[in-house]
């Protein structure tokens, strides 16, 4: 048999192919050679095979029939094999398949082997796909080798130590001893990932904590020396050295000092060393500069070191780098809660950032302008968040428009401004916003007895302008159905149209395409209501007889201050409605006339579904003449018995 | 901790992918996607963090290759920034000039860096040559020299 094609050279072949079609034809090929090659169980050519078939994974084709030739290799004694072979299993295997348990031993063995890159190897794998059994298997190895002088292996036991933490926490105790001398040490990598070691076990274990809470002193010494060492060439990134390092160790400091006085002490001056020595042209710096910040931000530290961290987050956002302003905006975010006042300060730059090219920018910005708006600065805060709204990108709108509702709620200086800062967002954003949002909207209206005027004007207005802002709509269909009078009686500002004009702009919304079924119902709806308020009342009889008799979904509003069903003779039967949270259908009732001189009753059946379970009340308005004389009669049943509802 | 490292082009083709917590094919398969979708899509001046789901996603293009890492929230985004270029630093060490080509045709020497680099989501060794003289090294325990060192005419 030939010997099997090359890796390189296959690597070469599948990439001339020009389709598809023809790559998978030369991958089915070359698989169902190396399926041969397998089951020959061919020493020499395995690792070859084993390596083509990790490409080929790579580009997406199964290679689950490479698992067992993947743990031939880690058997062997070649090191190329059983660097492949290590490789395959963390490509392959993982802990589902039951087949990762037979490598334990290998990885056993390999452990000790002579050879530090195999044991290297070994840790490797083990640190990164090494299941809760083989964890719990080789731990002590793992501990062994934590204490060897070998700074290369010692540095891989430590993260591989992390790794058996993470999936067996109960054995953290059995590393502790091995622990003692790590921060001694004087070689980087292994300082690094013992103090990512550390760093575990603190975080999980409120007793390795306090335990642990003696090494703030070596760890600042620690963190001295890198700061104040010269160049160092192996660990220099830009005239810092060790970065990796430093950041690492203020992370273990922000865990050891976060509810301790005396350790947050300890570590204050060596944080506001950091905090203004640091160079801060290249993103490096800047990196060490947000941990030191996130650091102070969550430990005890005090306010003068607070408000330091503060003012370089301040001075992050006017960097140039997007990267920086964004984890400015970020952070800032995270302390506006606690540090109120100290953030309020940038609220200007913060606001500017709004008007950021960078997506992800202008929506943190947005997040903590909302943080920051309280009663003093709701006016030109407002201002800023309109104009925001206005231009924004269509991802924004709704949260904006949500944004501003709640503001509004909590600090509107005026119950006209109020009712004006809804109306921008109706006017400029009104499809996007949410639906919770319309009988909320209706709820503060009906509460501001004194504007109701002035709203049902202004909503008017817009309705002449624009009808295709749905929710827009339908607060200000309710509002003309609910204040119609006030509409038209000339207690606005404005020339008041006539009655004829606004059941045109009504009944202009029941036919027009734009319109969804929910606004046509809150329109119809309207013009019922109108019908005890205006005196055009054929006209309305006729309206409202064309869309009930047609299968138009009656839309019935449940909000309890002001609703109410017309038994409106003229109505068939009426389709299912649609509301919020009843549904009601109201059957055809039992006659048209009610008898005279009580000698009779007519009934109408209305079923009522009401999933969300909420309480019933009705609110019945009769309207009708008696000798000439409109005569109109209100009644409310509030006292449906419980299991009707519950 | 770091969660996963992917390598892709700019059209999507996957360069290398490092996972550092078990997944189900199919899930990593799904997630490549979503990445290289995301990733592909931002505009060129954006910056060069992203979220999705519970994670927070670095991504960098060097040349043809975009690298994308993604790490937990309490993570550090710039460090994360400066863990990608030590990575590509490494690779043209190594390679000298490494461009996309070294990566697709030694694809596994590209892993056997970044195993020296990182593990278990962690960083492994802080020093450049620390890394280099290890896989220089192990380089030399291969028995198989001419096979693992040979280059192909591109």
């Amino acid at each position: 048999m030939p010997a099997p094609i090359r890796l390189r050279e296959l690597i070469r072949t599948i990439r001339t192919a020009r389709t598809q079609a023809e790559e998978r034809e030369m991958i089915q090929k070359e698989c169902a050679a190396i399926r041969s090659s397998f089951r020959e169980e061919d020493n020499t050519y395995r690792c070859r095979n084993v390596a083509k078939l990790l490409y080929m994974h790579m580009l997406g084709y199964p290679a689950h029939f490479g698992q067992l030739e993947c743990l031939k290799l880690i058997a062997s004694q070649k090191f190329t094999d059983k660097r492949i072979g290590y490789l395959g299993a963390m490509l392959l295997l993982d802990e589902r398949q039951d087949v990762h348990l037979l490598m334990t031993n290998c990885i056993k063995n390999d452990l000790n082997h002579s050879t530090q890159y195999v044991q290297g190897l070994a840790l490797c794998t083990l640190g990164c796909m090494g299941s809760s059994e083989m964890c719990r298997d080789l731990a002590g190895e793992v501990e062994k080798l934590l204490k060897t002088s070998n700074s290369y292996l010692r540095k891989k036991a430590a993260l591989c130590a992390v790794h058996v933490i993470r999936k067996v926490p109960e054995l953290m105790e059995m590393f502790l001893p091995a622990t003692k001398n790590l921060l001694s040490e004087k070689n980087h990598g292994v300082l690094h990932t013992s103090v990512v070691l550390l760093t575990e076990m603190c975080e999980r274990s409120p007793d390795m904590l306090a335990h642990f809470r003696k090494l703030v002193p070596q760890l600042v010494r620690i963190l001295k020396n890198l700061i104040m060492s010269g160049y160092s060439p192996e660990h220099d990134v830009s005239g810092i050295s060790d970065p990796f390092l430093q950041v690492r160790i203020l992370r273990l400091l922000r865990i050891l000092g976060r509810s301790d006085d005396d350790s947050s002490e300890a570590m204050n001056d060596i944080l506001a060393q950091v905090a203004t020595n640091t160079e801060t042209s290249k993103n490096v710096g800047n990196a060490i500069l947000y941990e030191t910040v996130l650091t102070i931000m969550d430990i005890k530290s005090e306010s003068g070191l607070r408000v330091l961290a503060i003012n370089i987050l301040g001075r992050f956002l006017l960097n140039n780098d997007k990267n920086i302003r964004y984890v400015a905006l970020t952070s800032l975010l995270k302390t506006v809660q606690t540090d109120h006042n100290a953030v309020q300060r940038h609220r200007s730059t913060i606001v500017d950032c709004l008007k950021d090219l960078d997506v992800s920018i202008k929506r943190r910005a947005m997040e903590l302008s909302f943080a920051l708006v309280n009663g003093n600065n709701i006016r030109g805060m407002m201002k800023e968040l309109l104009y925001f709204l206005d231009s924004c990108d269509p991802e924004f709108k709704a949260d904006c428009a949500s944004g501003v509702f709640l503001a509004a709620e909590k600090y509107a200086p005026s119950k006209r401004w109020h009712i004006d800062t809804i109306m921008r967002v109706l006017t400029t954003a009104g499809s996007y916003v949410r639906d919770d949002s319309v009988p909320n909207l209706i709820q503060l209206i009906t509460n501001s007895v004194e504007m109701h005027a002035y709203t049902v004007q202004r909503l008017y207005k817009a309705l002449l302008d624009d009808i295709s802002q749905q929710p827009l709509v339908q607060v200000a269909s309710w509002c003309i159905g609910e204040y119609g009078d006030l509409l038209v009686s000339g207690q606005c500002e404005e020339e008041e149209p006539i009655q004829d004009e606004v059941l045109d702009v009504l009944e202009g919304l029941l036919v027009s395409n734009l319109s969804t079924p929910v606004t046509r119902g809150y329109s119809l709806t309207a013009i019922m209501k109108l019908s005890t308020r205006f005196t055009s009342v054929n006209r309305i009889k006729k309206v409202v007889s064309i869309y009930g008799s047609t299968s138009l979904i009656l839309y019935c509003c449940n909000d309890p201050i002001s609703s109410w069903i017309s038994f409106n003779f003229h109505l068939t039967e009426c389709p299912l409605s649609v509301c919020q949270t009843f549904q009601l259908q109201l059957l055809s009732p039992s006659s048209n006339v009610v008898p005279a001189l009580n000698q009779g009753t007519v009934t109408q059946v209305i079923r009522v579904l009401n999933p969300q379970k909420q309480q019933l009340r009705m609110r019945i308005k009769l309207t009708y003449t008696l000798k000439g004389s409109p005569v109109q009669d209100l009644a409310e049943v509030n006292n449906f018995p419980p299991q009707s509802w519950q | 901790m770091m969660r996963f490292l992917l390598l892709f082009s700019r059209q999507g083709k996957l360069r290398l992918q490092k996972w550092f917590t078990p997944m189900a094919e199919r899930e990593k398969k799904k997630i490549i996607r979503d990445m290289t979708s995301a990733v592909l899509a931002r505009q060129p001046r954006s910056c060069n963090f992203l979220h999705w789901k519970d994670l927070k996603i670095i991504y960098k293009r060097y040349a043809s290759l975009y690298f994308c890492l993604a790490i937990e929230d309490q993570e550090n985004e710039l460090l994360a920034l400066e863990v990608i270029h030590r990575y590509v630093e490494l690779l043209d060490k190594y390679f000298g000039n490494v461009c996309e080509l070294d990566i697709i045709f030694n694809f596994e020497k590209a892993y056997f860096i970044l195993d020296e680099f990182l593990m278990g989501g962690e960083i492994q060794e802080t020093s450049k040559q620390i890394v280099n003289r290890c896989i220089e090294s192990s380089d030399m325990l291969q028995e198989t020299m001419e096979e693992y060192m040979s280059k192909p005419a591109f």
